[in-house]
């Protein structure tokens, strides 16, 4: 078969083809340009770390939200699973004896097992996970109010506050955690059995069972790695804030989704990884923080977040129908 | 030929693809009112030339002339209002919506422009069925008719927009044979009021029942028409192929060894209704009988897809209890799906990807994937089948259709299974695949495997099988050793004894 060298593709195709292995990474590195020009702080070492420390929150359940919609799942609970699981951790820390080690582990097992249960409910029942995500949304945010007894839990011993607010030399905690998650994600999705099983699930879920992939059980696995990260950031939050808030991740789902489809990540599910998400991420909290410095009203803020996640929308829309013509 | 009888004309048609060129300056013309057959091999570059001139794809270079007009569709829509109409194999039609309202979909009948005149619609869509002479009731929901009749319902579809041209890509794929010879009547018909076909088959046997003329492609270029009346079928395999092709069926002669699997009164009820049959190793057990007969789904309740009311299944003589594929597999059964589109490909995956599928756990360690075996497992897969992508990387959703099947066709060779249930291993498949798989086919044998295979092309079947299991509305109606099989003997099982009809009726 003739076989052509690249000079002979169509120019749009090439555009198309050669956005979707560094489109994102380019419109974030000209969003930094024109922030730092116009204010030579937003370049400044400091800012950048206090940046991508305020990410790392969004940033580690993103990575699990990447397993959860490549599955082309979607998990709307993750705001109000980050509420509950910091509110028991604050519990454990302020109220029911304050061992470090309870605190820590009880709030990712019980962010892993509510992943679980939606996993679970979902597949077996076979309901739509956003069915099921939007009843556990308000299910555990009921819960944060009812073990929180309507006050938030304040009080967290100098080891809990590491998690949050703690530095390793120069670099935040958080940012560790956050950056270690995205390179075992990366990894797992690239080169495990599991990681190809998830990219075969969400591209065509009959060929996966028919190829003898248990496709239910990666499902449900994939939500519980999304639920134990929701927990990973709580404790990440709550360590940060000194406090269980009530009030905690509220609207989480919106930037975690967000940061997961601006990273080129296909709503479809198949397509995409974790290394988009976290660029996507990035943007998003670079917009927040390059329009904060320039003084913009936080207002706006949220509809720029809003323009962003459509016209990301749009360019995958586009990148698909350019791709065959 | 003179200028005026011809409708539909190429000129250096051009077509490339990221890493492909699919068409490499076409020219040739189709005549009013011809069957005109367009033939070639998987990737040839025949259904890339079909959406060139329907809108679906937009050429590189080159004219398309129709009518005597240069024209360049954007859409299949304007295509369709222009006269252009295409049947592919997966059709366009709603299944919740009545074969009425689908024929009409996008041009309704209205009264006073907004309220849809539903009893001119339905009395023009009897007018179209009573015109092609098929019975099909114009009420019914689209999804509960067959293959062949939703096929009548897309070629009624065309009809009603007045379509000069009508391109049918690989029409017979999913018929059986009395359903195909449906279609030939109204192929005839058709071209009797002045419509003209274009017809893509890799069943070169269709050609000389129906077409004028025949068009061969061979790598994205043209190599010649020819009358269908002064052409054997070797030369045209040889213009396909661009060299001769021998034997058609190789089948090589084993001997049965033990049982491997036992199939006994296996009922789903209203599907399956008590099947028995068993097979050794070394053999090709075939499973002959209409579209709908129940043949896929035997397969894919013995593969654990479909739960079963009753019946046992016994693998090398031990009873098995199959509840999902991954269970199938773990007993050495693998099934290779009908539909690779939608069962046997994952197609934003890649063929490498694609080709692994069922064999990550053996090719990793410790949940890792080793990529150099995959890559090796997948080259060697590549060249065996001689599957054309111009990389191992290449997604598969850009690969021909034939090509396509022969990656879900690789996916299952690679793994050494010791039972394979094929359902339409040919399918779509040009002629030197299709040999090229029935070597395969020999190959597992000998390796020791089983091979039960359900399939719709006669031919074949009776060429390939050791023994041939005919089912009909679910049962089985009776199993034909090589020597008794004959296309008569099937087809008469299949339809059902006609003494029973007449004793019926
Ligand atoms: N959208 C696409 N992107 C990239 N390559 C494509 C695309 N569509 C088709 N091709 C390539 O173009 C070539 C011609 O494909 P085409 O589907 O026209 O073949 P065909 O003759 O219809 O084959 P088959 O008999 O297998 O259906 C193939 O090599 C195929 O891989
Ligand atoms: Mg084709």
């Amino acid at each position: 078969m003739p076989v052509l060298s690249e000079e002979n593709v169509p120019l749009v195709q090439r555009f198309f083809v050669f956005w979707d292995k560094v489109g994102i990474l380019l419109a974030f590195l000209v969003v930094c340009v024109i922030f730092g020009m116009l204010n030579p702080v937003f370049f400044n070492p400091l800012n950048i770390l206090n940046v991508i420390r305020q990410v790392s929150i969004i940033g580690v359940i993103a990575v699990g939200m990447t397993f959860v919609i490549l599955l082309g799942g979607i998990d709307l609970s993750v705001g109000s699973v980050v509420a509950f699981a910091g509110i028991i951790a604050a519990g454990f820390q302020a109220k029911w004896g304050g061992n470090l080690f309870l605190s820590v582990v009880i709030p990712l097992l019980i962010g892993g097992g509510i992943g679980f249960m939606n996993g679970f409910v979902s597949t077996k029942g076979q309901l739509h996970p956003f069915i099921v995500t939007l009843g556990s949304m308000s299910i555990f945010r009921g819960a944060t109010l009812l073990v929180a007894q309507g006050k938030p839990i304040s009080g967290m011993s100098p080891a809990f506050r590491f998690i949050g607010a703690g530095m390793v030399g120069p670099i935040p905690f958080p940012v560790i955690l956050f950056i270690g998650c995205v390179i075992v994600a990366g990894m797992v999705l690239k080169r495990t059995v599991f990681g190809r099983y998830i990219y075969a699930i969400g591209g065509n879920e009959e060929a996966a069972l028919l190829s003898g992939i248990m496709v239910e059980r990666y499902k449900i696995a994939a939500f519980t790695i999304l639920g134990f990260l929701s927990g990973l950031s709580a404790l990440i939050l709550t360590s940060r804030l000194n406090s269980g808030e009530l009030v905690a991740g509220q609207g989480y789902e919106l930037d975690v989704i967000a940061s997961v489809i601006i990273g080129g990540t296909s709503l479809m599910g198949g397509e995409g990884g974790v290394y988009g998400t976290l660029i996507g991420a990035l943007l998003i909290g670079v917009v927040s923080n390059g329009l904060n410095l320039l003084g913009v009203q936080p207002y706006w803020q949220m509809i720029v977040k809003g323009l962003i996640v459509i016209l990301a929308v749009l360019l995958d829309k586009l990148k698909r129908r350019f791709r065959t013509v | 030929m003179g200028e005026d009888d011809v409708i539909l004309k190429f000129e250096n048609v051009t077509k490339r693809f990221p890493g492909v060129l699919a068409l490499d300056n076409v020219s040739f013309a189709i005549r009013k009112g011809e069957v005109h057959a367009l033939v070639g091999e998987n990737g040839a570059g025949k259904s890339t030339l079909i959406k060139i001139v329907t809108g679906v794809y937009q050429k590189t270079s080159g004219e398309v002339i129709f009518d005597g007009k240069p024209v360049h569709f954007l859409t299949p829509h304007e295509a369709l209002r222009n006269g252009i109409a295409a049947i592919y194999q997966e059709f366009n039609l709603i299944p919740a919506l009545t074969v009425a309202e689908n024929i009409f979909m996008g041009h309704h009948f209205t009264r006073r422009n907004f309220i849809v005149d539903w009893g001119k619609m339905r009395e023009e869509a009897r007018k179209l069925m009573e015109f092609l002479d098929v019975d099909i009731d114009v009420d019914a929901q689209v999804r509960d008719l067959g293959v062949a009749k939703k096929q009548v319902v897309e070629i009624a579809k065309a009809l009603s927009l007045n379509a000069r041209v009508l391109i049918m890509d690989e029409p017979t794929a999913t018929l059986a044979q009395k359903e195909i010879e449906g279609l030939f009547r109204i192929i005839r018909f058709l071209k009797g009021k002045g419509v003209t076909v274009i017809y893509i088959s890799h069943r070169l046997e269709e050609i000389y029942e129906v077409c004028d003329r025949v068009t061969v492609l061979r790598d994205g270029r043209y190599v010649g028409t020819r009358n269908v009346k002064e052409i054997k079928v070797d030369e045209i395999i040889r213009m396909m192929v661009g060299r001769e092709v021998v034997e058609k069926f190789p089948r090589v002669a084993h001997h049965a060894g033990e049982e491997v699997l036992r199939v006994e009164n296996l009922t789903r009820h209203g599907v399956l209704e008590n099947i028995s049959f068993s097979v050794r190793k070394g053999e090709i057990l075939g499973i002959a009988g209409m579209v709908g007969s129940g043949r896929t789904e035997l397969l894919r309740a013995i593969y654990g897809l479909d739960p079963i009311d009753a019946g046992k299944i016994y693998v090398k003589g031990k009873e098995v209890h199959i509840h999902s594929p991954l269970e199938a597999i773990n007993h050495g059964i693998a099934l290779l799906p009908e539909e690779r589109k939608t069962q046997g490909l994952v197609l934003l995956l890649s063929v490498l990807d694609n080709l692994g599928l069922p064999l990550l756990p053996s090719l990793s360690n410790r949940g890792f994937v080793d990529d150099k075996k995959l890559t090796a497992v997948a080259q060697d897969m590549v060249e065996h089948m001689n599957i054309k992508t111009p990389s191992l990387l290449q997604k598969t959703m850009y690969l021909s259709g034939g090509n396509q099947q022969k990656v879900v066709l690789g996916k299952w060779f690679a793994r050494n299974c010791d039972i394979y249930l094929f359902d339409e291993p040919t399918r779509g498949i040009d002629v030197g695949a299709k040999i090229e798989i029935y070597h395969l086919m020999n190959k597992l044998i000998e390796r020791g495997s089983t091979i039960v295979m359900v399939s719709s092309e006669l031919p074949e079947i009776l060429a390939m099988s050791d023994r041939i299991l005919v089912m009909r509305e679910g049962k089985v109606m009776g199993e034909l050793t090589r020597e008794e099989a004959t296309k008569e003997a099937i087809l008469q099982l299949a339809l059902g004894r006609r003494e029973e009809y007449a004793r019926v009726e």
